[in-house]
Order: structure tokens, then C-alpha cells, then sequence
């Protein structure tokens, strides 16, 4: 949660996490790690600031966003739901709740609610998988979560 | 005096409602006029018994569990935090079979300590092995990883020694460290209970394998997918700096150590060492061709370790206890621990240390106590996401490389995931094609596009067109993706769905649905 506030515009963000990390080998992925968790997003227009202030080409950092499952050019919802849809979760019926999230929600991966309250996302493990299936709210993750669970939880997510 | 209450902070006990069981554990105690310390432990890795709570009393501690955030009410009336009867009531943990029958070194301490305490770290044995260390010389250290036996807990069960000596005799100004912490196989958690429960078990291990192969600065290559290891590896870090562990001239030994956390980004192939490194870089992670090796061309061209969180972890017990210590557990050349993840569709899931050589049937009916769904057990994936699916003739086969090798199998990083008889065989093959499609890096052919053509073998399979010919299509699309692939990820994806096609044909063999 807290996704898409700012206390700052896009390009005062950007400046002051390139003047942390420019002068770290190796340091955008921390950088746009830092844009995206205040911004709520990579704004496609910074795209070049980044590049400039990186020492690096505009093409190689869209190939860093685009390439990284975690990096978004677009905004998403105010919360982020990542359900797990690897093995172990398979073997506890995550391909029943996942169709089950998808429609409670209205939508499918990828997209976000109408509201902008929620934004839905396939994860591949979060390393719960003693006790599948597992989900992701924000940095909550919720273990043995089956149609009701998920139904308790959005609610308290949506209070 | 106060009464030690211990509540895990374990991501799959906080899954649970550890966080709330605090809570409440603090205001009934609060209610009641006592005074109580509740400290956030690890998990020990008995999932099926979390949350966990432990307190700690004349005859040790005794435990309850799994304890729910509503349960905490009645264990206060039954007259809780002292040792009372509670159907929740499980005793002391060291008698119960389940943890009793397990060979814990690396996860000696998980859940015991409180994982932040350096103090309690040193108290429970921790860091003797750095102070061994840095009375030997490099050769000596290595010389110890080599004689242990050990070997990479990773998936490629790689001896460790061996490449650390070629560190080591590869002459250079800077060396670098790297723990691989990409921790990505579904069915596996231990790196990530390791990090959340005895984090400077890891900042040991690194800083042991700096001092042996002459590296001043390390990484942690963490997923996102783990906040919680994250926030407690940064806090470990700078504890471990304050006290002179880590950073400039460790312990006064004249040595530098600089150590650095680097979050991934939500790609599984940067778990492949190569594309780790390119990662860490702030690259795409796209894999490198080898030679050369990471050992002799690493992070940003300089000889490199990358290990497994497992690999460094079990350093400190070689060190602290000697080469032979670890060598006299395991079988075969699987020499030392194995930390098995039981998970998916089992009873008493979670993490058990063993010797290699027990068998797979032992762990999963011992240990796991059969499926949760009472349903029988019918498939189970070793090894992660690109391991082979174990039918149940080769349930016997014992837990050691060669013996998994030789079934056409693999270990893995020891993810063990169960899947009852509603499986269907032909989903979990096409599965492991669609993921390789979404986590290849792209840059070799026959994974790139042999994932996605194995996807549409499938469906046509599924749906009976051209069938037979079809499965013998997938089946030399395998052996392509096998022999042609630049990495695991390609390489290995074949293990998976060989596994399927041949052990449960008849899920390959349906009438098409609908």
C-alpha cells in the first residue's frame, strides 16, 4: 500500500535518486527500484533523465524496465494482489482460487479495478509453499488462503 | 524476573497471523499483570506448527501450536504463560519426533535465537568459524571447504572447494563474493528462513570465503519477492559493521570485508549464476556464455564466488568443527546435510535436515505424514520448477545427486512438492513449458522458442490432434531444448515434461474436454 503518492513531482523523484546512485556501478536497478516505490510507477517521460544521468542509452533502460517482471511504465492501483501460481500452490488448488480472484475482482492479470483500488499480478513463489496457496497484499503475504479467505481479506483491504 | 515468550516473525508464521498472536500474547499478558518479554524469533521450520509460540521455563522451553490469533485468549485462561493444559499444549520441542529424528548444522539455531541478537549468535556457537578463519592461512581455509565435501546447495552440486582454489589462484586486484539469495524454485523456502531466522550465519559464511579466496567486497543477490529477509539481512549488516565483523579491518585482522544487498526484480533466471551477475551489474539478466567461468571473469570482470545462501551457510560449521565433522554425514559423494523443503500437498510441511541417503518415501510419509487432502499421493516434483515428477516406483530412490541423476532426476535445492491423484500430469507439463516461455532470458534459440512451441505441442496433444506424432515431436523438441539450451533454464525444462510423458501417460492419452 501506498503506492502512487508522491510527495514530490516525477522529476524531483528522479534527480535526487540519481544523485544517490549514480556513482554506484551497477546501481539502476536500485534506482528505479526507489522512482517506482514513490512514484508508483517508472513514468515513461523520465525514461531519458534516467538514461542521461546512468551514463546509459535510452534503449538500454526501457530493455531494463521491459525485461524485469517488477518495473512498470504504467501506474497500477493503490494495492497490489500478486497470487502465486507455481507448483506447490498448484498442488492446493491455486488454479481454483485464481479464477476465483479474477472474478471477484473483475479482471483479469495485468489490470487494475475500475476503483484504482487494486491491480492483479501472477507471482511464481513467494517461498510459502509449506503452506499453499499463498497470495500477496502489498507486502503482506497470506498462507492457506483458499475462495473465502480471499473474500475476508478484501474486505479488510477495502475498509 | 520476565517470562520469555517467543513469537516467530517467520514470513509463512506472519502468513499465518504470527503478527496478531504477538499482539494479542502482549495485551492479555497486559490484562492479566504480567510481565512478560516477547521476542521475535525465526521459524524452526515446522510450518504445520506455526504459529509456533514458545516459553521459556525451569525445564527449557515448551511450546504450543499452531496457535491462532484467537486462541491466545484461552491459553491465558488456562493459565499461560505457565506450563498448563492446552489442547495447543505440545511440550518441549526437543522430544518431538519430528525435529528429534533431524541432523540440524545449518539450521541449528533457526528458531532458537532471536535472529538480530549478535549476542545470542556467539552464545549458540556463531562466528567460531570466522575466528578459526582468520587463524589459518587462504590455502588452509580451502583446503577445509575442499576436504568437507561440500558441495554448491544451489541445484548444480558443484564442489565448493574447487571453485574457491580457482579464486584463489586467479591473481587480481579486486574479488568479489556473492551469495545467490534467488531463491525462485517453487517447493523451496530454506535460504529464506535461513536469512529470516540466523542471518548472520550468511554474513559469516561470505566474509569466511573472503578472507579464503582474497575478496574485499560481497553482494546478496535477494528476490523481492522476500521483504521481510530483506529487512532483516540490512539490519544484520549494519549490526555486523558496528561490531567490527564486517567492513574495514575486521576483528583487527587487517582484512576488509564490504558488504552489499541487491534486490532482484521479478526474474527467475536470474537465480542462473551468469545472469545474476549481469543483474547485479544493472543489466538485463540475460545469461552469459561460459567459459569464462565466474570464477576467473565474474562480477564486472573480476574472479568471482557465487554460491548458494545453503553453500556459505554450511561453511561455518566446516570451519567451526572441522572438515571431518561434515564429512562423516551423507552418503556417496553427497557428503554433509541436505535440507529438504516438504511442501504442496503434505501434512507436516516444512524444513528437515538429514544426511543424504534417506529416501524420498521415508521423508514425505515420516516427516510429511502423507497428503493433506488424505487423497494418495500420486506425483511428486523434486528440485524445484525444472526437476523431473517422481512417480511412485522411484519413491525409494535415496536423496543424493548420483542416485537422483541416475532416475533421470535431480535434487535441486532439495524442494520436495507432493501432488495427490487429482493431478492432471499433461497441466503440470504444459506449465513447465509456459514458464519457461515467461522466464527464458531470451537469448538462446531453443529455449526462447522451444517453450513456446512445447506450449502448443501440448495443447494439441490435449485437444488429440495428430497425437502420436505429436508426442514424438515433443519429444525431440525436448532433446533439442536439452542438448542445445545455453542454460539450466532451457536445459532443464525437459525434466519436467519427459517425467510427465513417460511415468503418467494416460493424462496424454484423454478424450479431449468439451
Amino acid at each position: 500500500m501506498g503506492m502512487g503518492s508522491s510527495d514530490g513531482t516525477a522529476d524531483e523523484v528522479v534527480a535526487s535518486a540519481l544523485l544517490k546512485y549514480a556513482g554506484d556501478a551497477g546501481g539502476v536497478l536500485p534506482l528505479l527500484h526507489e522512482i517506482q516505490s514513490i512514484l508508483g510507477h517508472i513514468p515513461g517521460d523520465c525514461v531519458a533523465d534516467i538514461a542521461r544521468g546512468m551514463g546509459l542509452s535510452r534503449a538500454e533502460v526501457h530493455g531494463i524496465i521491459s525485461f524485469y517482471h517488477d518495473f512498470h511504465t504504467e501506474p497500477r492501483g493503490a494495492t497490489s494482489i500478486q497470487v502465486c501460481r507455481a507448483e506447490a500452490c498448484q498442488a492446493m488448488g491455486s488454479r481454483n482460487l485464481e479464477v476465483h480472484v479474477k472474478n471477484r475482482l473483475g479482471i483479469d492479470y495485468g489490470q487494475t479495478t475500475a476503483d484504482g483500488r487494486f491491480s492483479l499480478q501472477p507471482v511464481y513463489c513467494l517461498g510459502n509453499c509449506a503452506c499453499s496457496p499463498s497470495l500477496r497484499i502489498g507486502d503482506d503475504v497470506f498462507a492457506r488462503v483458499d475462495a473465502n479467505r480471499f473474500d475476508e481479506l478484501l474486505v479488510q483491504y477495502e475498509g | 524476573m520476565k517470562v520469555k515468550v517467543f513469537v516467530p516473525v517467520d514470513t509463512t508464521a506472519c502468513a499465518l497471523g504470527a503478527d496478531e498472536v504477538a499482539a494479542n500474547v502482549a495485551l492479555h499478558a497486559q490484562n492479566h499483570g504480567l510481565d512478560i518479554e516477547i521476542i521475535r524469533n525465526g521459524s524452526r521450520g515446522a510450518f504445520w506448527l506455526e504459529p509456533l509460540v514458545e516459553v521459556e521455563s525451569v525445564e527449557g522451553r515448551v511450546a504450543f501450536g499452531p496457535v491462532a490469533p484467537a486462541d491466545v485468549g484461552g491459553l491465558f485462561a488456562a493459565g499461560f504463560p505457565a506450563p498448563c493444559n492446552h489442547p495447543l499444549s505440545l511440550g518441549g520441542l526437543e522430544d518431538m519426533d519430528w525435529l528429534a529424528r533431524q541432523d540440524r548444522l545449518t539450521f541449528v539455531r533457526a528458531g532458537i535465537i532471536d535472529p538480530l541478537s549478535l549476542d545470542d549468535y556467539q552464545k549458540h556457537g556463531g562466528y567460531a568459524g570466522l575466528h578459526k578463519a582468520l587463524q589459518m592461512s587462504p590455502e588452509e581455509i580451502v583446503g577445509a571447504v575442499t576436504d568437507s565435501g561440500l558441495r554448491g546447495r544451489g541445484g548444480a552440486a558443484f564442489p565448493t572447494g574447487i571453485k574457491w582454489r580457482t579464486v584463489l589462484n586467479t591473481a587480481a586486484q579486486q574479488k568479489y563474493v556473492v551469495a545467490n539469495a534467488d531463491e525462485g524454485d517453487s517447493g523451496t523456502f530454506a535460504d529464506r528462513l535461513l536469512m529470516e531466522a540466523d542471518p548472520y550465519q550468511l554474513i559469516e559464511g561470505m566474509t569466511i570465503c573472503a578472507l579464503a579466496v582474497g575478496a574485499s567486497s560481497g553482494y546478496i543477490y535477494l528476490r523481492s519477492e522476500y521483504p521481510r529477509a530483506l529487512k532483516v539481512l540490512r539490519q544484520a549488516i549494519a549490526s555486523a559493521e558496528t561490531a567490527n565483523l564486517l567492513g574495514r579491518d575486521i576483528c583487527a585482522s587487517g582484512h576488509d570485508f564490504h558488504l552489499h544487498i541487491r534486490v532482484g526484480a521479478g526474474a527467475y533466471i536470474c537465480g542462473e549464476e551468469t545472469s545474476l551477475l549481469e543483474s547485479i551489474e544493472g543489466k538485463r539478466g540475460l545469461v552469459r556464455f561460459k567459459p569464462p567461468l565466474p570464477a576467473i571473469e565474474g562480477l564486472f570482470g573480476k574472479p568471482t564466488v557465487v554460491n548458494n545462501v545453503l553453500t556459505l551457510a554450511a561453511v561455518t560449521t566446516v570451519l567451526a568443527n572441522g572438515p571431518d565433522f561434515y564429512r562423516d554425514y551423507g552418503s556417496g559423494r553427497s557428503r554433509g546435510t541436505l535440507t529438504v523443503q516438504l511442501a504442496g500437498n503434505i501434512r507436516r510441511g516444512g524444513l528437515v535436515e538429514i544426511p543424504f541417503g534417506a529416501s524420498l518415501r521415508q521423508l514425505v510419509e515420516d516427516f510429511g505424514g502423507g497428503t493433506v487432502t488424505g487423497k494418495p499421493a500420486h506425483a511428486i516434483q523434486v528440485g524445484g520448477p525444472l526437476g523431473a515428477y517422481l512417480p511412485e516406483q522411484q519413491w525409494d530412490t535415496p536423496l543424493d545427486y548420483e542416485a537422483f541423476a541416475a532416475v533421470g532426476a535431480m535434487l535441486g535445492h532439495g524442494g520436495v512438492v507432493v501432488f495427490d491423484d487429482s493431478v492432471d500430469m499433461l497441466e503440470q507439463a504444459r506449465f513447465a513449458m509456459e514458464f519457461c516461455a515467461l522466464e527464458s532470458c531470451g537469448k538462446c534459440t531453443p529455449c526462447r522458442i522451444g517453450s513456446v512451441r512445447g506450449v502448443e505441442l501440448i495443447d494439441k496433444i490435449a485437444e488429440d490432434i495428430d497425437r502420436s506424432a505429436n508426442l514424438n515431436l515433443l519429444e525431440e523438441l525436448c532433446e533439442t531444448m536439452d542438448a542445445g539450451s545455453l542454460c539450466a533454464m532451457g536445459g532443464l525444462t525437459p525434466m519436467p515434461v519427459r517425467s510427465a510423458v513417460k511415468y503418467f501417460p494416460d493424462d496424454f492419452n484423454k478424450q479431449p474436454q468439451g
